[in-house]
């Protein structure tokens, strides 16, 4: 390179760039200060890692979490409608997804099976299959179910919304949480708006026929306003509280509210 | 440190300004973002993981010597699992957005932002990456950003926020209906997110690569001179 077509300004500035490195080595202190800053990017990583196991920092995510749930209570509108997909959309086959395989699902007996009510309920009378399959206002939707494992699909699932049961059986809205306990250990906890939004329902079919054993028979709570751990399946009890009954993940570490 | 920062405070701010690179503020908030940004995309890589849509491995140095891991190797993210990735990535972007939305509002008040950044065109960015290329760039006043610095600075500033719209659309698709109308629908969300994520990293590398190259860029970053 031809030093004599180099402007002054950037000569200076290479004389004093090479100045000021040489003064940063000669100085132990500065050396050290260098150092690490050269270092700043593994140094976050380091304690990253180092202090994700740290009670204290756990303690915090955990309060951010619980605060994440109310920004997504109140950022919860009641009007707002998960979108409807064309059946045409619907992917076959449909994933399968639980925390086992899919031959250990629970194989629930229909003719014996009861649904079994409990807290703030007025009317706790257990509920055969018979009885549920007549309940009024049953609808098929076309929903996107989203997985917080980072991937979506659509199906239709159908039966009355879960507002409409609740109703029924003299349930008191004005408690907070809702919550499940399934057939196969599973259990789980929603808000009482999400559990009254019009899209929420008892899905006693898939794709118009009986839900299968996999999918969650013989019923399954559908919210395509919530991530689908918040879907429980093999639904055998419900019960309405105020004291927060947690979920089987969220007791884990994923975010009780899982709206979408 | 500590006689530096006591200075700094006590000299009268109008003097200060002259004499710093950066004002505090911006000092503050540059290192906020880049803490908030780490952790956002470590923790990103560890919910990415849990899918790794797009089927690639990572190459990772172990006592059986490299070995290729599934997705991006574990000890390059942070949270353990997908639940605890999750809650870093969800508890940092308060960080991150209420960082960015402070400096847009400060930039806006002390009017900062127009002078600093703009006007750049694209023959101003092609001479001066001409420039830099050849190294006759000049870094005699690291006040005024070059061309190319002003684009790439602009770049990163507007990554973030596409980062941030995808990301709405990722974690609320219901209640966040423009977010998802803005990202073409929910599955495109993903792509989106994951590509501007790889483009914030590379931002990530020349940037610090060039402040390597001139150090007085980092000491005025940290002292402000």
């Amino acid at each position: 390179m031809d030093d004599r077509k180099i402007p002054d300004d950037i000569k200076k500035d290479r004389e004093a760039i090479l100045r000021e490195a040489s003064g940063l080595l000669k100085d132990p202190a500065k050396r050290r200060l260098f150092g690490n800053i050269l270092t700043l990017g593994g140094l976050s990583i380091a304690t990253g890692i180092l202090i994700k196991d740290h009670n204290s920092v756990q303690t915090i995510l955990n309060t951010m979490s619980r605060f994440n749930d109310g920004v997504q209570g109140t950022i919860f509108n009641p009007n707002s409608r998960s979108p409807i997909y064309p059946k045409s959309m619907i992917n076959n086959p449909f994933r399968f997804n639980a925390f086992y395989q899919v031959a250990q699902a629970p194989v629930v007996d229909g003719s014996t099976y009861k649904l079994m009510l409990s807290g703030q309920i007025r009317d706790k009378r257990p509920w055969t299959l018979p009885q549920l399959y007549a309940l009024p206002d049953q609808i098929s939707q076309v929903t996107r179910h989203i997985c917080v494992e980072g991937w979506s699909e659509i199906g239709e699932w159908g039966g009355p919304p879960l507002s409409v049961f609740l109703k029924m059986v003299g349930a008191d809205l004005t408690c907070k949480y809702v919550g499940f306990k399934c057939a196969d250990g599973y259990y789980e906890s929603i808000d009482m708006p999400s559990a009254l939004h019009p899209q929420t329902l008892m899905a006693f079919t898939f794709r118009e026929h009986t839900i299968p054993t996999y999918y969650g028979y013989p019923f399954k709570i559908r919210i395509p306003t919530k991530l689908g751990y918040k879907n429980p399946k093999h639904v055998t009890e419900i019960f309405v509280t105020n004291d927060f009954p947690g979920g089987y993940w969220v007791d884990q570490g994923y975010n009780w509210f899982g709206g979408s | 440190m500590t006689t530096d920062t006591l200075a700094d405070t006590g000299t009268p701010a109008a003097a200060d300004d002259r004499a710093s690179v950066h004002p505090l503020w911006l000092r503050l908030m540059h290192w906020v973002n880049a803490t908030a940004v780490v952790l956002m995309i470590l923790s990103g890589w560890r919910i990415y993981d849990a899918t790794n849509f797009l089927h690639f491995n990572t190459p990772v140095l172990t006592s059986h010597g490299i070995v290729w891991q599934w997705g991006i190797a574990a000890p390059y993210t942070l949270g353990g699992w997908l639940g605890g990735g999750l809650q870093w990535h969800f508890a940092a972007m308060w960080l991150l957005v209420t960082n960015a939305v402070l400096y847009a509002i400060i930039s806006v008040v002390t009017r900062r932002f127009v002078p600093q950044f703009l006007p750049v065109g694209p023959k101003s960015i092609v001479r001066d990456l001409i420039a830099a290329l050849k190294g006759h760039l000049s870094h005699a006043d690291i006040r005024h950003y070059n061309a190319v610095q002003k684009t790439a600075y602009l770049f990163a500033m507007a990554d973030i926020v596409v980062l941030v719209i995808s990301g709405c659309a990722l974690w609320k698709s219901v209640q966040f209906a423009w977010a998802r109308f803005l990202t073409f629908g929910y599955e495109p969300a993903r792509y989106i997110h994951f590509t501007a994520m790889a483009l914030l990293c590379a931002f990530i590398v020349v940037h610090v690569v060039m402040a390597l190259l001139v150090p007085k860029t980092i000491k005025a970053m940290i002292w402000g001179r």
